[in-house]
């Protein structure tokens, strides 16, 4: 028995939820007293693998080849070293790739699936994580009763722990079959801060009044280093691309810091952003329900608030 | 080639969410029933389709999960321009089983572009779209934000981690799609309401399934302690509350 733990380079390297996802599978096959495997599927260089033993790695394979993402091919791949690797536990990240994948490795591991599951298990026998529902409306506790279970955890949920651990890294071809999907073309956004990615997020609402306003947002998003968002009625609006739209029907997103600018706060933007760590508001109508999810508010026009915001954080930074 | 999609009957996004005692179940009583607003995005580009690719698509067909409690939401995807209706006569439990008894009903259509929302606005488990893709042996595209059908191929955009890119896809395939698929969902016309009562509502019965997941208990999420106000005229209070007492910047 063993706990499998899959986890997405981008571009040769990992990011911080890779080291979230690492340390989680080592507390849980440790609570479990099992083996630990992580499975990289990409070219990642060996200097970038050996890091993993710092958050507890201390078995990874490594399917060195860059094969184009498709969710039959991947769930084939990781079921594959699930069976072999005899895992009851297999954790992937709620990622787009990660939801793409869980289901479809769950049907074919006969694994319970748990998705976007908050922290540790709070109970291994029986098998209970904690997660959200109806859009963060309401905790949930759920217990898995197969055998194999199947998780994908939320991001910044469990924390890094931090090892010295110095893997073994096995390094084997898949035997990748060909894939019914074809990609035609891949568009890449770069320079940005990926919404998911992101520490930070500056976001703004219908209070912008237009999308020649978004300047001085951007500014302070970039001052920041944060990703730019956007409340539904502005994407619908055409305003920003529709990739920016936090909330119910968009993007739910876990920064530490979350600015809400000119967002009233209806409840679907709410369901977006109930995981932030703290949300600033500023908004003009004292009234709006924006600022009972907030820790920090500010009444006023965006139009005056916002320049003086953006001249104050930069003094911040440059400080 | 036929459309299927995937309706699931949710809440209406702004139902506060009670329990009953014991807090193992929600209490439903005196909530409104939706289209789950991605299946009703799905419907709508479904629909958009059949109108411009004559030739191309046959049929729209709705199919769901659920008692006959769920035939309101049914009735009113045909209003919106479905032309027909399958309820699968069994109260879903969870996704797996839900799965399981979409893919018993879809295994025998070949023809088919089966479309589901890429999560419900109950249960939010992003699961049922790919668990049908695995029980029925179906390539699936998760996060599709835009659907095509070109010279007979189907055509997509899938939102990877930080971009996108264009895919095509063989026939039958599942599309778990989300916002961006179509923007604005159709509501149904006087007509649609009217001709949708007398439109096919199949009921099939169930297969034999058992849940892999249960709900052990409901808690509502702790309240936020409340907002501190700053003086728009003083941001640097602002700044310094966010250094050193929230410690995020």
């Amino acid at each position: 028995m063993s706990v499998l733990v899959y986890i997405e380079p981008r571009e040769g390297k990992f990011k911080k939820y890779s080291f979230e996802l690492v340390s989680y599978g080592q507390r849980v096959a440790s609570a479990l007293d099992q083996l630990l495997h992580i499975l990289v599927i990409g070219k990642v260089a060996r200097e970038e693998l050996n890091s993993l033993g710092q958050y507890g790695a201390t078995n990874i394979i490594n399917v060195s080849e860059d094969i184009p993402f498709d969710d039959q091919v991947f769930t084939g791949i990781i079921s594959n070293f699930a069976k072999q690797k005899e895992a009851n536990v297999v954790v992937l990240a709620h990622s787009l790739t990660g939801r793409a994948i869980a289901p479809r490795l769950a049907i074919r591991l006969g694994a319970g699936l748990s998705t976007a599951v908050n922290g540790l298990p709070a109970s291994y026998k029986p098998f209970i994580v904690n997660k959200k529902a109806f859009s963060g409306k309401t905790l949930v506790q759920q217990e898995i009763t197969t055998e194999v279970k199947v998780l994908t955890l939320s991001q910044n949920t469990a924390g890094i722990t931090e090892h010295s651990a110095s893997p073994v890294i096995e390094e084997i071809n898949s035997d990748a079959v060909a894939s019914a999907t074809k990609v035609v073309s891949t568009e890449v956004i770069t320079g940005k801060v990926l919404l998911n990615e992101a520490e930070i997020i500056v976001s703004g609402g219908r209070g912008m009044r237009g999308p020649e306003n978004w300047k001085p947002l951007e500014e302070l998003a970039q001052i920041l280093g944060a990703a730019t968002a956007c409340s539904r009625p502005v994407s619908d609006e055409g305003w920003r691309p529709h990739h920016e739209h936090v909330g119910q029907t968009g993007k739910v997103v876990a920064p530490s810091l979350y600015f809400a600018l000119g967002i009233s706060g209806a409840i679907q933007h709410l369901a977006g952003i109930s995981s932030s760590k703290v949300i600033v508001a500023v908004n003009k109508d004292p009234e709006a329900p924006i600022f009972s999810a907030a820790d920090y508010g500010i009444v006023g026009d965006l139009q005056s608030v916002l320049p003086k915001m953006t001249e104050a954080f930069r003094k911040f930074k440059a400080s | 080639m036929n459309i299927f999609v995937c309706i699931s009957n949710v809440p209406d996004t702004t139902t506060r969410i009670k329990y009953k005692p014991g807090n193992k179940e929600v209490d439903y009583t005196g909530v409104q029933w939706i289209i789950n607003p991605w299946d009703e995005l799905a419907l709508t580009r479904a629909i958009e389709l059949k109108e411009a690719n004559q030739a191309a698509i046959q049929k729209i067909t709705v199919i769901t999960v659920g008692k006959a409690d769920a035939e309101p939401t049914l009735r009113k995807a045909l209003a919106i321009g479905a032309d027909d209706a399958i309820r699968v006569d069994v109260a879903p439990e969870d996704a797996y089983t839900t799965a399981v008894q979409l893919a018993e009903v879809l295994k025998s259509e070949k023809d088919a572009l089966i479309l589901s929302g890429v999560e419900s606005s109950d249960f939010n488990s992003w699961s049922v779209g790919g668990m049908l893709a695995e029980l029925l042996d179906a390539p699936s595209v998760s996060a599709v934000s835009s659907l095509n059908i070109e010279a007979g191929n189907v055509v997509v955009t899938r939102e990877i981690e930080g971009g996108k890119q264009t895919i095509t896809t063989t026939i039958p395939s599942v599309l778990i799609v989300q916002k961006g698929i179509a923007i604005i969902p159709r509501i149904p016309s006087m007509r649609g309401i009217m001709t949708a009562r007398t439109k096919p509502l199949k009921v099939v019965q169930g297969i034999a399934s058992q849940p892999m997941v249960k709900v052990l208990d409901y808690q509502a999420p702790a309240q936020k302690s409340s907002c501190r106000m700053i003086d728009p005229e003083n941001i640097e209070e602002l700044i310094d509350l966010l250094h050193r007492e929230a410690r995020v910047i």
